[in-house]
């Protein structure tokens, strides 16, 4: 296997990597079982002083 | 040390924060701001009466125009983020700046150095010559050595932090933070002629420099001018309305899908060039897909006011906020629009890129520091309003409307300027010659500069009520005698 055709497949692997890293965020922050975990972060500025 | 409401259920109380050094970065912003108002205000109204650089070399238009811009970005822009950075990464972490006072001091009067180095250089004719990347090598590697040391008082003091969490506004900074060192090292790699001298060569060499310069330069656009100020609005904007940031699963996405679509942008600022037309087409693409991540931090934004519109009408600080994030709506519509190779070929090197830029760089940047400043100056000083509230309401309108006409003239004019550029007459020869497209543009020119002065007076409004502010008397004095943070 030469390096252009590793480049190729690691470019075409790139890609899929990166949408399942997209997915993956997507997932983590609209999951519901982290609803009252990110509404509680949301206050951190509101908190700070006190 | 300012904490005046009670702790809550197992907190300890907030450690001392380095606060002096956050004051001088809101007096040297306000200074900077002044200057690159008046600097643009100097080059419009040559625009409009060419002989204003008097045959003297260092008011030439070419070398005054960097310094308007750098001042802009860098100078004003630059020295708000490295003074809120610090604020908002001690008191979100619950910990003291790392490295103390004197990291902080040494970072913001370091960049100091790098800026009047640059405008020094500029105005004597040293340049580079790439677009917001002006300053010779002997000036990009002191601005590394300062930028390396913000990354580790930055990363360093959230790393000890007390929260748990790390807020997302620090994520925006931290993001800045990196992906300006990345850009700033990467096209700004160049070997000096000699060691004494300020001449240097670039590593990079045709469309290869070109693409790495445009990659810096919308980039710079894209972790300086929007992510970090994004940063500023999911601090200053729920801490002005009192009340959290609409969605916190909004913000994840919106800063994710910012960070991994920007970097792919830059090529839009070479359509129809030497480099490869895939490559201007990905570019492309990735402009117009942006256009959700921003709208969607934009809606985050705004909503965060949802229930509490009524502190518009009262607080006309938290106003300059909100406008700003209708300014970043607008400015980030017509980005996408203007990257579409078609609609670019009007509006490419014409006054519409000089109008889009200010509706970013006036309405977005310059309001959210503006609004933030109006909430952050009083209570460094112990304040909890500014000396006039009345004169930020002028200072509102003045400016808005000074803006206002700032962009409307550089639509008519650049778009006037493009169809002119492109109209063929019967006989397939250019319709206008240059040097009637530009005569046509005379009154549009005269125009903008109204607008400019229009800005810079607000600008001064700001600057008298700031001094005032941190002249009147105190309302919170610590029992050390000295003034302290008034939550």
């Amino acid at each position: 296997m030469d390096m252009k055709i590793i480049h190729e497949m690691l470019a075409t692997l790139w890609t899929v990597w990166a949408v399942a890293i997209c997915l993956g965020i997507a997932f983590w922050a609209l999951r519901p079982a982290n609803r009252t975990r990110f509404e509680n972060d949301a206050r951190i500025p509101l908190n700070d002083e006190r | 040390m300012s904490s005046q409401a009670a702790l809550l259920p197992g907190r300890r109380p907030a450690p001392s924060y380095v606060e002096d050094v956050i004051r001088t970065s809101m007096v040297l912003t306000m200074f900077w701001g002044v200057i690159a108002f008046t600097v643009g205000v100097v080059i419009a109204a040559q625009l409009v009466w060419p002989q204003l650089s008097f045959d003297n070399e260092h008011l030439t238009f070419g070398r005054l125009r960097p310094l308007h811009t750098s001042a802009a970005i860098f100078a004003f822009g630059g020295t708000a983020l490295i003074g809120t950075a610090f604020h908002i990464v001690q008191r979100t972490c619950r910990a003291r700046l790392f490295g103390g006072a004197p990291l902080g001091w040494f970072i913001l009067l370091g960049y100091q150095f790098f800026i009047l180095t640059a405008a020094i250089g500029y105005l004597t004719g040293v340049t580079q010559g790439k677009e917001y990347a002006e300053p010779e090598w002997y000036a990009d590697a002191w601005l590394t050595v300062v930028w390396v040391a913000f990354l580790i008082a930055y990363l360093g003091t959230v790393l000890k932090r007390e929260e748990p969490h790390i807020y997302v506004a620090n994520w925006f900074y931290l993001a800045f933070i990196v992906t300006i060192a990345m850009l700033h090292i990467v096209n700004n790699l160049a070997m000096p002629v000699s060691f004494g001298g300020a001449k240097s060569y670039g590593a990079w060499a045709g469309v290869q420099d070109a693409m790495i310069q445009w990659w810096y330069g919308h980039n710079a656009v894209g972790f300086f001018l929007t992510a970090a100020f994004l940063g500023m609005m999911y601090y200053f904007i729920p801490k002005a309305a009192n009340r959290p940031v609409y969605s916190y699963r909004l913000s994840i996405v919106h800063f994710w899908s910012l960070v991994f679509m920007y970097i792919w942008a830059g090529p839009h600022h070479l359509h129809y060039t030497s480099l490869p037309d895939w490559a201007q087409t990905l570019g492309m693409v990735f402009s117009v897909m942006l256009w959700m991540p921003s709208w969607g931090g934009m809606i985050n934004g705004l909503m965060t006011l949802s229930g509490a519109w009524d502190k518009l009408r009262t607080d006309p600080g938290l106003r300059f906020s909100v406008t700003a994030v209708g300014f970043y709506g607008m400015a980030t519509f017509e980005g996408p629009v203007m990257s579409i190779k078609a609609v670019n070929s009007l509006s490419h090197y014409t006054d519409w890129t000089i109008g889009h830029v200010h509706s970013g760089a006036l309405g977005w940047v310059a309001f959210i520091v503006f609004g933030t400043m109006y909430y952050l100056v009083p209570r460094l000083w112990g304040r909890t309003t500014m000396w006039s509230t009345r004169l930020i309401g002028w200072h509102y309108w003045i400016a808005t409307v000074g803006i206002v006409l700032y962009i409307t003239s550089m639509w008519v004019s650049g778009i006037m300027q493009g169809l002119m550029w492109r109209a063929y007459d019967e006989l397939g020869f250019l319709q206008y010659s240059f040097v009637e497209s530009v005569a046509a543009m005379h009154p549009f020119y005269a125009i903008r500069m109204l607008g400019g002065l229009f800005f810079l007076s607000g600008g001064l409004l700001m600057a008298f009520n700031m001094w005032r502010t941190v002249r009147s008397q105190p309302e919170t004095v610590g029992t050390d005698g000295r003034t302290v943070f008034a939550a």
